[in-house]
């Protein structure tokens, strides 16, 4: 081994003439931190709470049937399940889709894409689930392709800006090193708008989490079903139940697409 | 030919690429970026095109590598016509040396080098044998940076992996775009001296873009001087276009101080190097500041075990220590032998002593520059250069 290595190896952090940054591979800001850290802690203090408060509570037979524990078990459930596999169809197309309108042809039909998925995403929610279920009946896959519909938007534009915002020189230099276009791709550019797809992901998630509550107006499940029982039986604590259930299961879920966000992340950037 | 040219003189490993009649034109525009440009670039020799911007250097560099397909003409790499191959093989054996390095930021120093020879399908041994003996040919301890990621780097360092890079498959013909635009001057200078001894190791033949008439004439061999549509307006060794320009275009271009440029052609190697005291790291400091006490320095240069100097303090920096110690290589500015007096002048401004440390191959130590070395070398032109004027002069008198 080369001899020059200076017996305290902070030392080497000293480059030529300037300072070379020294750090680890991966940017780990306080902001990250915090938001890795804080929406769980609140998540169970919440939750907490309201086990404390289903407990204690005084309840008539209504709301008592309603908040049985295996009803909101079963409904918390379904709705994770509606979140996620609408969440993985949205992936499996918006990330292809994008990918494809920023090669060569294709790329003077992304803003026609983009405007029909802003349109798409324009629309109210409900109209698209109510639309759908007119259509294809309603139950468990007419709301997850609803749902779908609903979040494709975040990921396949975020892919696109991802994709087209790499640094022109970087792909040239790959082509220039003789990489084919499709290794260009694979090997430069896609690992280099992973952060940006996946703040898109993370954004489709908590948007399919939130709009999910609706899936219980065409018979598909979901904590939205605690809130509607709620509002027709002029139940406040029903409603109050279903809104907290439905907002803590929203940021947890945040919580999960900004670790899949770090986890994801290639070293170096 | 002597013995000693003979040693001197390395095997080139580049080839030979030439320009027959190249057009490039782009549609909707009326003049051509390149008009009918035919060139010769003889094998291992390093060819700067210079030009004021949009005079289409760029533009015939990257036809080289066909990141721009020319419009008509014929470009031959050792005789071959690159446009019989596939362009991402033929990319593959033409080095290719981005300004400010252009690294991949995702993928470690390591990844970045083997890059090419990973696509060429060489064996992972073969490829992290070669990626080592590239960093460390550029100047970076393999062991030090080979994992670090190019956010982790100065921008020289980062230049210096994209050199390595560029050579990592050693292909025989290497383009380099600007190669050293993005980095200070001091680092800049470094980097070049470094790219010649390199090339003295090597003799690649060397395309090398850059808008700095100083830099051409430090690292060409030959420079060509394009004006707008890429016509030659010289193509000549740095000696012959500042002796001779061929036209007002090229006198503006390279600079009326053309008296002045001179100190960019002598190259330290042509001055006498003085021999201080030196001493190698973890040598006891007794015997080393004795030999400096009786020799009557005041200071030391010292020495890793492969010969590169590591530092160069003052006596009383040595005797503080029981052992000679060294420090990280980097910190200490050297002067490759093929650097310019203007460098040497430079460095020393910046230096604490008034003096510069020379280096050969690969960092080698050779001598000490110092500053009466210099002036005396520019007196001596100085007064060559007048009693040349006035035998010429009295030479025409006595033809008329």
């Amino acid at each position: 081994m080369a001899d020059t290595l200076p017996a305290q190896p902070a030392a080497d952090a000293l480059g030529e003439d300037e300072l070379a940054p020294k750090s680890s591979a991966r940017v780990i800001t306080r902001e990250m931190v915090l938001m890795l850290t804080v929406p769980p802690v609140l998540v169970a203090a919440v939750f907490g709470a309201f086990v404390w408060w289903r407990q204690t509570a005084d309840l008539d037979s209504v709301e008592a049937q309603q908040l049985r524990w295996s009803e909101l078990r079963s409904l918390g459930w379904e709705h994770v399940q509606l979140t996620v596999v609408a969440a993985l169809i949205v992936v499996a197309i918006a990330v292809p889709l994008g990918i494809m309108l920023t090669r060569g042809r294709f790329r003077a039909a992304s803003p026609v894409v983009i405007g029909i998925a802003n349109a798409g995403q324009a629309a109210p929610s409900v109209g698209l689930i109510v639309l759908l279920f007119l259509w294809l009946d309603g139950g468990f896959w007419t709301a997850i392709w609803a749902l779908s519909l609903y979040g494709i938007l975040p990921v396949l534009r975020n892919t696109i800006v991802g994709i087209q915002g790499i640094d022109p020189t970087l792909v040239e230099a790959g082509r220039g090193l003789g990489m084919t276009s499709a290794m260009t791709l694979v090997k430069v550019e896609l690992p280099l708008a992973v952060p940006v797809i996946m703040s898109g992901v993370r954004t489709a998630l908590v948007l399919i989490a939130g709009t999910a509550s609706l899936a219980c107006f065409i018979d598909a499940g979901g904590l939205g079903e605690i809130l509607q029982t709620g509002i027709t039986l002029f139940r406040f604590s029903l409603m109050v139940t279903g809104a907290v259930l439905i907002a803590l299961i929203a940021l947890l879920i945040e919580w999960l697409g900004r670790v899949l966000e770090l986890a994801t992340r290639p070293k170096g950037i | 030919m002597t013995q000693t040219d003979q040693a001197s003189e390395r095997a080139i490993s580049g080839a030979e690429l030439r320009l027959e009649n190249v057009v490039k034109r782009y549609p909707g525009q009326k003049t051509a970026a390149v008009e009918s440009l035919s060139l010769t670039i003889p094998a291992g020799e390093i060819v700067a095109f210079v030009g004021p911007s949009g005079c289409g250097k760029t533009t015939t560099l990257k036809m080289i590598n066909r990141l721009i397909e020319p419009t008509s003409g014929t470009i031959l790499i050792d005789g071959k016509d690159i446009s019989q191959e596939s362009a991402t093989s033929l990319r593959r054996k033409i080095g290719y040396v981005i300004q400010g390095g252009s690294l991949f930021p995702h993928m470690s120093v390591a990844a970045n080098v083997a890059v090419v020879p990973k696509m060429l399908g060489w064996d992972a041994k073969k490829i992290s044998a070669r990626t080592d003996e590239l960093l460390d040919l550029v100047g970076l301890d393999p062991d030090r940076y080979r994992d670090r990621y190019p956010r982790e780097l100065s921008g020289g360092q980062q230049q210096r992996v994209g050199v390595a890079r560029g050579l990592a498959a050693d292909p025989p013909v290497i383009l380099m775009d600007e190669p050293f635009g993005a980095v200070d001057p001091i680092t800049r200078q470094r980097l070049q001296d470094e790219l010649i001894s390199i090339q003295r190791e090597l003799r690649k033949t060397i395309v090398c873009v850059t808008h700095d008439i100083d830099e051409a004439i430090k690292l060409g061999d030959r420079i060509l001087i394009l004006q707008e549509g890429a016509t030659i307006a010289q193509y000549d060794t740095p000696d012959a276009i500042l002796a001779a320009p061929a036209n007002d275009f090229v006198h503006d271009f390279v600079g009326a101080g053309s008296s002045l440029k001179q100190l960019s052609l002598a190259r330290v190697r042509s001055l006498d190097l003085v021999h201080p005291t030196t001493a190698t790291v973890g040598e006891d400091t007794g015997p080393a500041v004795r030999r400096a006490e009786e020799a009557g320095d005041d200071a030391i240069v010292v020495l890793d075990d492969r010969g590169r100097p590591v530092a160069w303090p003052w006596l009383r920096q040595v005797r503080s220590n029981d052992r000679v110690k060294g420090s990280p290589r980097e910190n200490l500015v050297t002067l490759d032998q093929a650097a310019t007096l203007n460098d040497a002048l430079d460095t020393m401004l910046t230096a604490a002593h008034s003096k510069v440390i020379v280096t050969g191959d690969r960092d080698k130590y050779l001598g000490v520059l110092d500053f009466e070395t210099v002036t005396e070398h520019m007196r001596r032109t100085e007064r060559e250069a007048a009693e040349h004027q006035l035998e010429q002069q009295e030479g025409a008198q006595a033809d008329g």
